[in-house]
């Protein structure tokens, strides 16, 4: 883990055009999930079958890309063998690595497959080098997913406490809640991400048009009212305006996204294996777009990281693909907590 | 069946601290966790407070836990989670692999709401290396606590959340601080003035989740005490209360009368709702949404 190593940019992958997107301008890895609730974005419409998945594995093995399997749910026990098969599916087709968050599955690869390379999930909730140890110890996994948390000291203090890998979220739509530490969706709906991989789900959703504005519920619980001059985002339910006190306000967050290319010399000097970029519900343009800006922006950055800036074409390319068209640097800058 | 009085979850002013700790003391409960789970910045109990509660609830007869902090984010946070692994009388509540890899092979542990064990193999797992008492997320449905359960490790025992607001998310960020539009790292300790946390309502007035620091709760009270029979034939060994502001120890009596077969837990429930801040909801128990409250189970 030196600051000269490369850092890899690791890429979302929905569906089979975003893959091809994502490889095609320059992801060194993508990251995809099968269609059912073994991944943490168990939506419908996305995600890969049995043959979409080989045929992805080729396109980006042929042209020097890895692959990693979401697998990144907490089995349920009446259907355990549902994240088993897909572990099995993955090691042999080959993938590069499975990214997995349930302790109980971490020891099956073990077990069932020892050479399969394990990546510690985000939904792992590991933010220390205690947690993340645990899992190198027990299951040799590889790198450990940080959740978007942590402020740059302390990223840094887990990169150099670690036993292994780190990668941290680069940019994308922002989780203010810890990640496998959130049930408010399956509060709210019956479906989250632990269970069922789920967030604020489609079928929950209804948008109404009302004397007082438009109205979006998730379950029947009133996300937000708009008025006619207020553009409606994705109901997320932590994005709603809520009532606290006499304060009607982003109560939890805006709709923004996160956006860490302005830290990112700071991240490749302490030596951050990878840079990942969240989105396999996003479409293959989002994937293009980020993607390639990414890609610019670590080459140059390990060219030089001393004289590296964050361009303005590059930040205006991200902030028109990002949600609420604003971005933050998140925990990672303290004033956000 | 064991009545456990979890942590206190929101912050309490030293003087309530130690009131509820005494009256404590002489309530019919079990197990007592004791410790900070949420915000490392409440110092209204220090660790040595902490102790000394412990030690007068042990000398009273119960069984004291050290809950250890959910959302790990520094050194100093893993130096408090080290002394409290070390503190050598009490045993200790890991909510966090972090503490899981302290505790692993070197002491017996709880393993906390919050670890994510969803299934047997994970729970297997926990218990070879030392737990002995774990407690389900709190989103487990009755069914798959069931499953589970048919297949779990042998000597290990089930506690569950079974009264008090629901813990359901954390953050990095203090929405409590952000509501007062201070930075977290200045908070001046504002959430001190809301016992039972800050209510969050939607937009047309329905009360929805409790802001407390830098974790969300249900504003409404889960309640498993209609699911009595049903817990107790799943063999679950422990029934976790949540503190709430006031009433605590009148809610852990009814609770206790329903245990022991003096009143009907319908009864006994709608006591408790009575004396609480919020109306009941139980829908994650039946495999709904958490904040629907179930009234027509038959029971089996």
């Amino acid at each position: 883990m030196t600051a000269s190593r490369r850092v890899e940019l690791v890429c979302p992958a929905g569906t089979l055009p975003a893959l091809k997107a994502a490889v095609d301008h320059g992801a060194d890895c993508v990251y995809m999930g099968l269609k059912n609730e073994t991944n943490a974005r168990n939506f419908a419409g996305l995600n890969f079958d049995a043959k979409a998945a080989a045929e992805g594995l080729r396109y980006a093995h042929a042209r020097g890309a890895q692959v990693l399997l979401a697998l990144n749910t907490y089995p349920q026990p009446a259907a355990f063998s549902r994240w088993t098969e897909a572990l099995d599916f993955a090691a042999d087709l080959g993938f590069d690595a499975v990214i997995v968050a349930d302790p109980g599955l971490m020891r099956y690869a073990v077990e069932r497959h020892p050479s399969l390379r394990l990546h510690l999930s985000v939904q792992a909730s590991a933010t220390t080098h205690e947690a993340i140890n645990f899992y190198v110890r027990r299951f040799g996994i590889r790198r450990a997913v940080l959740p978007r948390v942590l402020s740059l000291a302390q990223v840094e203090h887990v990169v150099g406490h670690a036993e292994c890998e780190i990668e941290s979220f680069g940019f994308g739509s922002l989780c203010v809640m810890v990640e496998g530490r959130c049930a408010l969706s399956s509060y709210t709906t019956g479906e989250g991400p632990n269970t069922v991989g789920a967030c604020s789900p489609a079928k929950a959703v209804r948008w109404e048009t009302t004397p007082r504005g438009l109205e979006v519920r998730l379950n029947g619980v009133l996300l937000d009212r708009y008025a006619d001059n207020e553009a409606a985002g994705y109901p997320t339910l932590c994005k709603g305006r809520f009532a606290v006190g006499d304060a009607t306000y982003y109560a939890i967050e805006e709709p923004t996204s996160l956006n860490t290319m302005e830290i990112l010399p700071q991240l490749v000097r302490m030596g951050i294996a990878a840079i990942k970029i969240e989105g396999r519900q996003r479409s293959p343009a989002y994937v293009a777009t980020v993607t390639r800006v990414w890609r610019a922006a670590i080459d140059a950055c390990t060219a030089d990281p001393d004289t590296f800036t964050a361009r303005d074409a590059w930040m205006h390319e991200l902030a028109g693909v990002s949600e609420g068209r604003q971005t933050t640097l998140g925990a990672y800058h303290r004033p956000w907590k | 069946m064991k009545i456990a009085l979890g942590p206190v979850l929101t912050c309490w002013e030293k003087a309530h601290l130690d009131a509820f700790y005494a009256a404590a003391s002489t309530w019919p409960v079990d197990i007592v966790y004791l410790g900070e789970v949420v915000c490392s910045r409440r110092h209204e109990y220090r660790l040595a407070d902490w102790i000394d509660a412990a030690d007068a609830l042990a000398a009273a007869g119960k069984e004291v836990v050290l809950s250890a902090q959910a959302l790990m984010e520094s050194e100093s946070d893993l130096k408090t989670l080290r002394r409290i692994v070390a503190n050598g009388r009490y045993m200790v509540e890991a909510n966090d692999m972090g503490a899981v890899h302290l505790l692993a092979d070197h002491a017996p542990f709880v393993a906390g709401p919050h670890l994510n064990v969803y299934n047997t193999p994970t729970l297997s797992l926990l218990s070879s290396l030392g737990a002995v008492r774990w407690v389900p997320p709190v989103e487990m449905t009755q069914a798959s606590l069931a499953a589970i359960l048919a297949h779990a490790p042998a000597g290990l025992a089930t506690e569950v959340f079974a009264w008090g607001r629901l813990p359901l998310a954390f953050s990095a960020r203090c929405f409590t601080a952000r509501h007062y539009d201070l930075p977290k790292d200045d908070c001046r300790f504002v959430c001190v003035a809301h016992p039972d946390g800050l209510t969050l309502a939607t937009k047309d007035g329905e009360p929805f989740l409790v802001l407390n620091g830098i974790q969300t709760q249900s504003h409404r009270v889960h309640s498993l005490v209609a699911a009595l029979p049903d817990l107790a034939r799943l063999g679950v060994d422990a029934l976790r209360v949540s503190p709430q502001a006031g009433h605590t120890g009148e809610i852990v009596a009814a609770l206790r009368a329903a245990l022991d077969g003096r009143i009907a837990p319908s009864a006994a429930e709608a006591t408790m709702a009575a004396l609480s801040p919020a109306p009941p909801c139980n829908g994650y128990w039946h495999d709904r949404p958490g904040l629907d409250y179930v009234t027509d189970a038959i029971p089996a």
